[in-house]
């Protein structure tokens, strides 16, 4: 008894020590970002840059196709349930609805993760094994200075405008149902989406895309630098952000949903 | 905190270790090391696999904590400072990595750049002068513009030690130089760690389980067994010692084969376990 007893407090423990290296590994970058710069030291504008064209410029072309098919599916999914109550002209808001709030920073996130949180913890994670971590810190460079913050900054940035294309895409794949097959003419689905959107839909979807942005990237960036030694532990560091990122985006997720219900209610 | 800062001085040793104690979780792995070193002078630093030799070189560059004990490198015990004040004796010391340590997507030139970039408001043109005086000083001018890639095992090191020394450090670390490479070019890396010594004074520590090159670069050498010191003395001191494990060591005698099951398993269980992770970056965060 005192023993199980002994695991869950154990396992409790340690979920709050990843959850608290997660706060303060993205503490530090917010410091390197807002802070550090007022105290005479230069934000790695550059990196960032780069960063932001990694994550987010070149996951453009896969991004809108994958959301094109998903608004065509949902179109599809929608109008079977719809059709019985002949009320497809709901198609067009139904889409619209469920891609700006939910589908749209979801899908992004998900595809964010296999593309750029892995990658993190794969690039960090090769770092400290090859001692490039190390070398920093003996050049007097803070890692998550040079390595992490750029990071933040490029996905908090780039990961709202990636949710915009995908809620964009999505209605145009959507479109294509309902004009092929609910009656709707391209300009009529488009108005009858935008219709259907309040400011705060669009606006709480962006704000939990930018919470996935900082979940992914602190996952990532800190699975890599808790990378063991040899290159069985890059792979498995790889792995781990990949799940624990997906867990996480669900479960932020949810904590926001449930907080936009509860205060809209109100 | 004046009890932490000493007056510089001009004589006296750089590097003064006192009663130094370094563990990984419950295992201690440095038993409390006592040692100096001159300036201008290298120290070998010597040890089997498992010896706490590569420990002791991490916690003198600050990548470990000691648990106890104190590290004075000029004038201040790094192991009782703060992160900044760490940092600014940082700048003036350089280490190489086992393996050379240089950022993959960097070029030969950018990697040796990045110290200056980051801590000095040089013009790119001045850096870009520094850096091609440091590449031709370990003989790899004309290299800045190959990825690290594209460079032999030997080159790699020598552009790890440019990197190292782009700082104008005072004091050069360095981590197996000869580590994996042929005789040929482990000949040449300690050809330039004694050119680099009679050029510029610098004092410095390498670890090495290398005799021959050992006994090639030395001033001062210390044998490290189990996390003690077993020896500490000049070349010829050491090549005179007559302590048992010494010349075990210095004459390559294999240990006796463990014959007994039990003590082979007890050999195996009691290796150390890795170091510490996330130990890096939580310091300062």
């Amino acid at each position: 008894m005192m023993d199980s007893v002994a695991r869950v407090g154990e396992t409790v423990t340690n979920i709050l020590a990843y959850l608290g290296g997660l706060a303060s590994l993205a503490g530090r970058s917010a410091y390197c970002v807002f802070v550090a710069p007022f105290k005479g030291r230069h934000l790695r504008w550059q990196a960032a840059i780069s960063q932001a064209t990694q994550v987010g410029v070149r996951a453009l072309p896969i991004l809108s196709l994958i959301t094109f098919f998903i608004g065509l599916i949902l179109a599809l999914q929608s109008a079977y349930e719809l059709r019985k109550f002949g009320a497809l002209s709901y198609v067009a808001s139904a889409v619209a609805v469920s891609l700006t709030r939910e589908l749209g920073p979801l899908i992004t996130a998900i595809l964010v993760i296999g593309r750029s949180g892995s990658a993190f913890a794969a690039e960090i994670g090769t770092m400290r094994v090859t001692e490039e971590i190390d070398a920093l810190e003996t050049m007097a460079i803070e890692p998550v200075d040079y390595l992490v913050a750029p990071k933040f900054v490029a996905m908090i940035v780039m990961m709202p405008c990636l949710t915009i294309l995908a809620n964009t895409m999505g209605i145009l794949g959507g479109s294509l149902f309902g004009v092929a097959q609910a009656d709707f003419t391209w300009v009529r689905y488009m108005q009858s989406s935008l219709d259907s959107l309040f400011l705060r839909d669009v606006m709480t979807g962006l704000i939990k895309s930018v919470m996935f942005g900082i979940t992914i990237t602190a996952v990532g960036c800190y699975e890599g630098l808790s990378t063991g030694g040899g290159a069985e532990e890059i792979g498995r560091s790889t792995t781990k952000s990949v799940v624990i990122s997906i867990f996480l985006v669900i479960l932020v997720d949810l904590i926001f949903t449930a907080l936009f219900f509860f205060v809209s209610k109100r | 905190m004046p009890e932490n800062v000493k007056e510089p001085l001009q004589s006296g040793p750089v590097i003064s270790v006192r009663d130094l104690r370094v563990k990984y979780g419950e295992q201690e792995i440095l038993h409390g090391i006592n040692f100096d070193v001159e300036r201008s002078q290298t120290l070998v630093i010597l040890g089997g696999s498992g010896s706490g030799k590569s420990t002791l070189l991490r916690t003198l560059v600050g990548l470990e904590k000691p648990s106890a004990g104190q590290i004075w490198m000029k004038g201040q015990d790094i192991a009782a400072i703060s992160r900044e004040q760490l940092d600014a004796i940082r700048k003036k010391i350089g280490m190489s990595f086992q393996g050379g340590a240089l950022f993959g997507s960097m070029t030969v030139g950018e990697n040796v750049a990045l110290p200056l970039r980051e801590h000095t408001n040089l013009e790119a043109s001045t850096i870009e002068i520094i850096v091609r005086l440091k590449l031709d000083q370990v003989g790899l001018g004309g290299f800045e513009d190959y990825m690290p890639s594209e460079l032999s095992g030997g080159m790699k090191k020598r552009a790890a030690v440019a990197r190292a020394m782009a700082m104008d450090s005072e004091i050069l670390f360095f981590d197996e130089p000869s580590a994996g490479l042929d005789p040929i070019i482990a000949a040449g890396i300690d050809h330039l760690i004694l050119q680099l010594k009679k050029a510029f004074h610098m004092t410095m520590i390498v670890v090495t389980h290398e005799l021959a090159s050992a006994f090639l670069i030395a001033d001062q050498m210390m044998l490290i067994d189990k996390g003690n010191i077993l020896a500490f003395g000049t070349p010829e001191e050491m090549r005179s010692s007559t302590q048992p494990r010494v010349r075990q060591f210095l004459d390559r005698v294999a240990e006796p084969e463990v014959s007994q099951e039990l003590d082979y398993l007890q050999m195996l269980t009691e290796r150390r376990p890795g170091a510490g992770r996330m130990a890096g970056w939580r310091r300062g965060a």
